[in-house]
């Protein structure tokens, strides 16, 4: 797998699962009529019977995943965020989760990156939903290489997972060969003031580009790439807490039940004397629009990011 | 058509499923309530599968090439344990834990609880999707065992049950053998009041599936179906099993209130003459 960097994401999640799935057989994927869209047709292509295209049945697929389970296999099983969380969250908490099996579950097309198809196809509660189920692991990758490193781990990983991510290119932020495990942040940039705390590829440019305009107004910001968000990754987060003393989270899905709910209840609960910004939806519903558009109506571009950090540092 | 049964496999199958239902009655009365309508129609369909059907060992109860078994209506928990049990997959005595905090025994099937469960089930509609992948998964492997579930005839109303109804035609699934527990009542009344799932024989049809009829408290008729099943012709197989909710517990027997209701030991001894069974504390 040449050049992951430069792969549309679901290139490299796709490539990856080719790669998994020559050195075991138990490596099948799942799809529900949107196997263009996760772009795992190269799978189907390679290993037609192990490539299994559920039809529009998200809820059935889940079941399906399941019982390859219990047969060995370790599906992946792929849908809009939308419908992997809400359509198919009893069979995914019950036949999967609670069953204690290996269903890999991947929501395409995170917050606003839904654009056009809109506020019916635009998940800004995924993550809330699925942080409430016992043991889960639960990631958003940022770059290529990030998602096909992190399929790994998750094929690795024994038990079920929700893979959040985003299908399209992104301007890369890791080398080939960088190294990530499950329940693990990056550290990108450090910095003295504020941390910003970024969740997934569209956010992470924003929270890049943030950290660059704060820099411009003399204020110096680390930022993580929190990737994992449950685990949440809380040795990074309290090191950070300690060393800026304020926290900024930027999370393309509601601010409830999200990435910023998690880092508030670990320093809630710990006692960690730290401001806290959390950049997410605000309790609103999706609606139509270009990813651009749609990123500056709920204030999830850099501009609010950074504003938000100025407020909270009263600068 | 198949050779019927010889009579002395009949009375060795109506010895285990007589033992299964008491075992059963007496699981529930000694806890005190629990669902027992639907276990005690799906008794001699048990029975059928696991001393003449299925190939499953209960002193290797994961071995590869068994057959799997999903109790896609999982509320029924209690005969399949007493199925289990004397089977000896796990203690008799077990059965008097049902539903105790920190049992193995819980009132719907966990597969990470109990002894020769394959699958977890409880919220209905669920496991008949759980058993199209196991049947996809042993075709992968190329292992000739079968994947068998029993739903609920009120189950049937889940549209789940029909998406698993596509699948298991569209992938040719004919080692897939369902059973659909036919007894028409469900908690708030009869199938047919509350939504009715007629024609049952022609749903099954139209969606590609071979479909056999069986008075589910024969085990002739029982034999009949599942040994027509036994073809591999592309299908999966649909049997239904036409039978009486709470079969067995006169007080109860037919009638809609059975689902979840309340037993006493006093009651269940009465019925057996006094007789108890010996793992009973």
């Amino acid at each position: 797998m040449a050049e992951v960097a430069n792969l549309e994401m679901r290139q490299a999640y796709c490539q990856t699962l080719q790669a998994l799935a020559r050195k075991d057989p138990r490596v099948v994927v799942l799809e529900a009529d949107l196997m263009k869209a996760s772009g795992t047709m190269p799978f189907k292509k390679e290993f037609p019977d192990r490539g299994i295209d559920c039809g529009i049945a998200e809820s059935n697929m889940i079941g399906i995943a399941s019982g390859l389970c219990i047969q060995g296999f370790i599906p992946f099983a792929a849908t809009f965020g939308c419908f992997a969380a809400r359509r198919t969250f009893d069979q995914f908490f019950l036949s999967a989760n609670y069953a204690r099996l290996n269903v890999k579950l991947t929501g395409t097309d995170p917050g606003v990156s839904a654009a056009y198809n809109g506020g019916t196809h635009m998940p800004f509660e995924d993550i809330g939903l699925m942080r409430m189920i016992p043991g889960i692991v639960i990631v958003e990758t940022s770059d290529a290489v990030s998602t096909a490193a992190i399929v790994e781990k998750l094929y690795e990983h024994k038990g079920c997972s929700y893979l959040r991510l985003h299908r399209k290119t992104v301007a890369p932020i890791y080398a080939e060969g960088e190294q990530f495990e499950l329940g693990k942040s990056k550290l990108l940039r450090k910095g003295t003031d504020v941390t910003l705390v970024g969740l997934g590829a569209v956010m992470m440019a924003q929270v890049l580009e943030a950290a660059r305009l704060l820099e411009g107004k003399g204020i110096s910001a680390s930022v993580i790439d929190a990737i994992s968000v449950k685990p949440l990754d809380a040795d990074l987060i309290r090191e950070q807490a300690r060393l800026t003393g304020a926290i900024v989270t930027c999370e393309n899905h509601q601010v409830a039940g999200g990435i910023g709910a998690a880092v508030a209840d670990l320093l809630t609960e710990e006692g960690i004397c730290c401001r806290l910004g959390r950049i997410g939806v605000e309790d609103r519903f999706g609606q139509v629009g270009t990813q651009a558009f749609l990123t500056r109506e709920y204030h999830l571009d850099a501009e609010s990011i950074a504003a938000r950090a100025c407020k909270l540092l009263g600068k | 058509m198949p050779a019927p049964l010889s009579q002395t496999e009949v009375a060795s199958l109506r010895a285990f499923a007589d033992k299964i239902r008491m075992y059963d009655l007496f699981c529930i009365a000694r806890l005190g309530v629990g669902h027992v309508g639907g276990s005690l129609s799906i008794i001699e369909t048990l029975a059928y599968l696991y001393q003449k059907e299925m190939n499953v060992d209960p002193k290797d109860p994961r071995k590869e090439d068994r057959d799997f078994f999903v109790l896609s209506k999982g509320h029924s928990g209690p005969a399949l344990y007493s199925t289990l049990a004397i089977r000896g997959f796990f203690p008799e005595e077990w059965l008097n834990t049902l539903n105790q905090g920190g049992t193995r025994l819980p009132s719907h099937c966990d597969r990470n609880q109990t002894p020769g469960i394959d699958m977890s089930t409880g919220s209905l509609g669920q496991g008949l999707s759980a058993a199209c992948g196991s049947a996809c998964g042993q075709k992968l492997k190329n292992l000739s065992s079968h994947t068998y579930a029993l739903i609920g005839d009120g189950e049937t109303q889940e549209g789940q049950v029909w998406e698993a109804a596509m699948f298991a035609a569209q992938f040719k699934l004919d080692h897939l053998i369902a059973v659909t527990d036919y007894n028409k009542l469900q908690i708030d009344g009869t199938v047919a009041q509350i939504m009715n799932i007629e024609d049952l024989t022609a749903k099954w049809t139209a969606f590609g599936w071979q479909v056999e009829r069986a008075d589910g408290h024969d085990f002739q008729q029982i034999h009949q179906a599942f040994q027509a099943c036994h073809v591999c012709d592309g299908r999966p197989k649909m049997i239904i099993m036409d039978t009486i909710k709470g079969k067995g517990f006169p007080r109860l027997e037919g009638k809609v209130e059975n689902h979840n209701a309340n037993l006493t030991l006093d009651e269940i001894k009465e019925l057996y003459n006094g007789e108890v069974p010996s793992w009973l504390k």
